[in-house]
């Protein structure tokens, strides 16, 4: 086995790969602009992706935002810069936890779910009936998908800031004796509103990802259910690879700044 | 229904068509006609590429090679917004139903009505179970689940799909089976019917030879990759044709060899 082939093979491969993806999403995007926006499938996602993910996300963001303030305490308290809690804790939510965390439970949570509905339908026919029935399935299926997810991952990420820095809030206020307001004074002091925005661009750039990788999976997915089940794995692990990296590369443009 | 000898052009011609799945060529240089206003029904094996050959048509599969025209407009290789007009033309009942599990039945008939946005909702609705009830289906059926139909009604809503929109070309994927005798015949004597009052040409696929006596005009069979005998159903007995003889028959023994 020549070493050089097979590290040319799998580059090729990953770049067809990444090729197709994107050519995918940028058809399902012209396809969507082009023509009718079919709103009724845009409001039932916008609420199975928003709305229904409120609970995991909330839950999420309560425990990371107490966890942090308590090891922020451990670490902090050992040069006495408690002070700097509140502070850590909004930062670390609005800029980094908030949006990646969000991300990760609604790549396994949505993502999963649009490839098991679109690999469903492709395998039983249902997206080949759709072309026959005046229908294209880019703009009907993918689309509202799309832009469902980068719409609501920003406002499912304002929820996971709020919840979270409560959450820092409750352990600080009743377990470290904090003042319930200097907190939150504190915690306002430093916020940037470039803090939040950068979280919130992650968070549309994640729900695009989220909903990208599993309607793609999903739409390609082949051979019964087994397949489905294929893609249904593979939709979530890039999902979430995909948001780590773009994580870092959203972080890079705006620290650049 | 005997046909004319004054042949009206033919609503769908295919030439030379050819797809191969890897390395197993399912259909190898098939050609078809199919004239306007005629009832065409293509006989053949499990596995012969009945399936294929109608969603090459319909453009959801792409052919390796060939000519196929639906009133005389090139659709291999044409632009979306070709294939697309064609496929406006077109109603299709698929093998397995293919209905929309996340809508009711009546949405499921009217979809493509809605989609061409011919009527609004309530219209729809009308429609839908209109259209219902010439499949043997009562508007109770009309706001069900596909999940909550057995698989006959589920293929009796398909085909009240397919035909909601009263198309030109009607492709009927196996419509019959999984149908009680009964029921078979009254679907048997709608897919007549549409085909003599709204002049629609059908295309359809069935092992059923009952059903293939009933709704067709001609009969074409697919062996190997292309069609071997075309002619008028009055001829299906004397073909002439060993393969055709074998399968009409339903004997095991003959020319046709199954490769298990
Ligand atoms: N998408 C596909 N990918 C790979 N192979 C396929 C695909 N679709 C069909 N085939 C193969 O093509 C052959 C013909 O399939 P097709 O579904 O047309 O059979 P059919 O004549 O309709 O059979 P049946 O009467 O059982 O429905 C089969 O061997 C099948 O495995
Ligand atoms: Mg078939």
């Amino acid at each position: 086995m020549n070493p050089l082939a097979a590290i040319g093979r799998a580059t090729l491969a990953f770049l067809a790969a990444t090729g197709s993806v994107v050519l995918f999403g940028l058809q399902a995007i012209a396809a969507g602009l082009t023509g009718r926006l079919y709103v009724r499938q845009l409001g039932r996602q916008m609420l199975e992706i928003g709305y229904f993910s409120l609970p995991v996300v909330g839950l999420t963001a309560i425990f990371t935002g107490m966890v942090l303030a308590l090891q922020s305490y451990t670490g902090f308290s050992r040069f006495e810069a408690q002070n700097a809690i509140p502070t850590i804790v909004v930062l670390s939510m609005t800029r980094e936890l908030g949006p990646v965390l969000a991300g990760l439970m609604v790549a396994g949570r949505v993502g999963a779910a649009i490839a098991a509905e679109l690999g469903t339908m492709r395998v039983t026919e249902q997206i080949d009936a759709l072309s026959t029935l005046a229908t294209d399935p880019l703009r009907y299926l993918v689309f509202p998908r799309l832009l469902a997810a980068t719409l609501m991952l920003p406002l499912l990420v304002v929820v996971a800031d709020i919840i979270g820095v409560m959450g820092g809030w409750l352990v600080s206020v009743y377990k470290l004796g904090f003042g319930p307001i200097e907190f939150i004074n504190r915690s306002f002091e430093h916020l940037k509103t470039e803090d939040v925005v950068s979280g919130l661009v992650k968070a549309a750039v994640f729900g695009f990802i989220v909903a990208l990788m599993g309607c793609y999976q999903g739409y390609r997915s082949r051979g019964g259910a087994q397949g489905v089940g294929a893609a249904t794995t593979r939709a979530v692990v890039s999902a979430s690879i995909l948001i780590l990296v773009a994580n870092y590369v959203v972080t890079e443009l705006f620290f650049a700044r | 229904m005997s046909p004319r000898s004054d042949a009206p052009p033919p609503k769908i011609r295919i030439r030379g068509l050819k797809k191969s799945f890897g390395r197993k060529k399912v259909l190898d240089g098939l050609d078809l006609d199919i004239p306007q206003g005629r009832s065409l029904v293509v006989i053949g094996g499990s596995g012969s590429g009945k399936s294929v050959l109608i969603k090459c048509i319909l453009g959801l599969i792409k052919p390796d090679a060939g000519s196929i025209r639906i009133d005389d407009v090139e659709l291999v290789g044409a632009s979306r917004a070709t294939l697309e007009a064609a496929r406006r033309k077109v109603g299709m009942l698929f093998q397995g139903a293919a209905l929309f599990d996340s809508l009711p039945v009546w949405e499921n008939v009217a979809f493509g009505l809605l989609a061409r946005r011919l009527v609004d909702r309530k219209q729809a609705r009308e429609r839908a179970i209109a259209t219902l009830a010439k499949v043997g289906l009562g508007p109770e059926a009309a706001d069900l689940y596909p999940a909550e139909l057995s698989g006959g009604m589920q293929k009796r809503v398909g085909l009240a799909r397919a035909i909601a929109a009263e198309p030109e070309i009607l492709f009927f994927d196996e419509p019959t089976t999984g149908l009680d005798p009964i029921m078979a015949d009254v679907i048997n004597e709608l897919i007549r019917t549409l085909v003599s009052e709204l002049g629609a040409t059908a295309l359809s696929i069935t092992h059923d030879m009952a059903s293939v006596r009933k709704i067709a005009h001609r009969v074409a069979m697919l062996y190997e990759g292309r069609i071997i005998w075309e002619g008028p159903v009055e001829r299906l007995d004397d073909s002439g044709n060993p393969y055709v003889d074998q399968f009409v028959h339903g004997r095991a023994s003959g020319p046709i060899k199954l490769r298990v």
